[in-house]
């Protein structure tokens, strides 16, 4: 297990450290420095060279980035050229949106796709199993943006249930909380169609097994052997896919956070990227891959602690 | 089953065949805009209604699908032509350092937010449809590299595979000839589920204005544009819309069938 451990975690360093790098270097591509972007065209060279200096531009490309590399491991994400604001602040901002919305999402999808799941891996062979299974089919083909634009035309302009678009902040709890239904619902529908069709192909996998046929043979009816001893089994890989849902409702929420003008995490970074903020696409590009490279390493050794023979790999 | 690929065969193949179409014909002329037509409801001369423009909603679409289909298929293209020869690669030196180089090279590819990286990418080369390609095709390599790998793996403890190597066959040659060969219909499902997943993804970058640009119609910028109008006339959002579920509910019906069709064992389980 340590051995399992100690190449996990090397694979997990090495991962960041190139994903570090290849960040970096997309960056650096974009064309247009940030301080003649500040300055506009009209800029003395002088200023331009001089703000160059100042905000360390001027320096080459490796020490930047040892430089960046090193504040970020000391917590120190940058501070934006746009908003003068430390980026690791902006960054915890964004997150009071971006997080909840994320979690709302997945809860969602994870109530919406059980039950669907179990039903229709109880009722394959029958004609309630096919509809479900058609249903997901929709499901995955809606483009989250287009769902939430229905969503939007049915709760908030006809039946003005409602907030179209905007967040008040978490000061008024309720109507926080009302203003990320709409985009939640939007990220969710999508999701639980992928999650329910995973589950059910997992559910029937364990249920040719023999202790289903145990089950079943102690007088237990299909359905509570599918619940009580098929489901817990058939998590794992839903377990897993949960986890990279989790990251891409993160992340992913750009188009649903424009479409509803939250102020996100995801609508940070394409505001940074348009506003050629490249410091703050950098950082938290980064948190973010971090943050799902961590997850796939916890994952990874949350089952080689219950899996023996995953330690091998 | 059978009710869904003839379904999704048929649902793709129109949007296939409109695409087709629309190089040679299309109702009205795109371009042509007639302000005093604007957003007209569906109707005899407009058959899905006119846009904030008087456009022809039904012509927009038709060149619609034909954007949509060209970024997705070249994509694919891309992801096949570079997945593909990594997976074989990695299959055939598994357990070795490339194997391991391609495998890690590709998990850390899933870890990155997608989308963002496709914004970033067409801020770096400007938005067009050509950067929309690059950009959904750089996240196509890992998937065909993986799913390459994963089938290619069982294939080279066969016997055959062992004769080929007996009488004097590199691991190129047989990759090439008896390893392809053999997982070529998996890579075709594949093919058609990446697909559609690039129809949704071109939909989602012009949507935000990053894809094929004016006056090239795309359905997620026709979406985009309707945002603003849908309580004022609801189709012009519905129609694209409804144009992006059918054509991707189409191609994820028919690599469904076509992967039990190919695969026999899979259909037992359905």
């Amino acid at each position: 297990m340590l051995r399992y451990v100690l190449r996990q975690t090397t694979v997990m360093g090495l991962s960041l450290l190139v994903a570090s790098a290849l960040i970096f270097s997309v960056v650096e591509l974009v064309p247009g420095d940030p301080a003649s972007f500040m300055l506009g065209t009209g800029a003395q060279p002088e200023t331009l060279a001089a703000l160059r200096q100042q905000m360390g531009l001027d320096q080459p490309l490796p020490l930047r980035y040892a430089g960046w590399l090193g504040a970020m491991l000391h917590g120190d994400f940058g501070t934006s050229f746009t908003y003068k604001t430390p980026i690791g602040g902006m960054i915890l901002d964004r997150l009071q949106v971006s997080l909840p919305l994320a979690v709302l999402a997945l809860c969602l999808a994870v109530a919406i796709a059980l039950p669907v799941g179990l039903y229709a891996a109880a009722r394959r062979a029958r004609a309630g199993g096919g509809l479900a299974m058609g249903a997901t089919h929709v499901g995955i083909a809606l483009p989250n943006f287009w769902l939430a634009m229905l969503l939007v035309l049915v709760f908030a302009v006809r039946l003005r249930w409602l907030p179209a678009g905007g967040f008040p902040g978490w000061s008024d709890p309720g109507a926080a909380l009302k203003s990320l239904i709409l985009p939640a619902v939007a990220l969710a529908l999508p999701q639980a169609a992928i999650l329910a069709r995973v589950l059910r192909s997992a559910l029937i996998e364990t249920m040719g097994q023999d202790y289903i046929r145990t089950a079943r043979a102690k007088g237990l009816t299909e359905g509570q052997a599918l619940r009580r001893h098929g489901l817990r089994n058939a998590l794992i890989p839903v377990l897993t896919i949960l986890g990279m849902q989790f990251s891409f409702l993160l992340a992913g929420a750009i188009i649903i956070e424009n479409v509803f003008f939250l102020p996100g995490l995801g609508r940070m970074i394409f505001q940074a990227i348009t506003q050629r903020d490249l410091i703050v696409v950098q950082s938290a590009v980064l948190v973010l891959v971090a943050a799902v490279i961590a997850v796939t390493f916890l994952v990874d050794l949350a089952y080689a602690a219950v899996d023996p023979r995953l330690r091998r790999g | 089953m059978r009710v869904g690929v003839v379904l999704g065969g048929a649902l793709a193949g129109l949007a296939l065949a409109l695409a087709a179409l629309s190089v040679v014909w299309t109702p009205h002329e795109v371009t042509q805009m007639a302000i005093a037509d604007k957003l007209q409801p569906p109707s005899g001369a407009h058959w899905f209604g006119t846009d904030h423009f008087g456009r022809d909603i039904l012509s927009m679409v038709m060149l619609g699908a034909r954007t949509s289909m060209a970024v997705a298929l070249v994509a694919v293209a891309i992801g096949m032509g570079l997945g593909v020869p990594l997976g074989l690669l990695a299959a055939a030196r598994r357990g070795g350092w490339v194997d391991e180089i391609v495998m890690r090279g590709n998990d850390l590819i899933f870890a990155f937010p997608s989308l963002v990286i496709a914004i970033l990418i067409t801020v770096v080369a400007g938005p067009s449809a050509l950067n929309a390609i690059v950009a959904i095709g750089i996240f196509n390599i890992p998937v065909f590299a993986r799913v390459t790998r994963g089938a290619a793996l069982p294939i080279w403890v066969l016997d055959y595979i062992r004769a080929a190597r007996v009488a004097g066959k590199g691991a190129a040659l047989i990759s090439l000839h008896h390893v392809l060969p053999n997982i070529a219909s998996l890579l075709i499902v594949q093919a058609t589920i990446q697909f559609s997943l690039g129809i949704l993804a071109e939909a989602g970058l012009s949507y935000v204005g990053l894809g094929a640009q004016p006056p090239t119609p795309s359905w997620g910028r026709m979406l985009a544009e309707a945002q603003t109008m849908i309580a004022l006339a609801p189709h012009v959002a519905i129609i694209p819309g409804l144009c992006i579920v059918l054509t991707v509910l189409g191609l994820n019906l028919l690599g469904d069938g076509l992967r039990d069709a190919l695969d026999p064992r899979l259909r037992v389980l359905r």
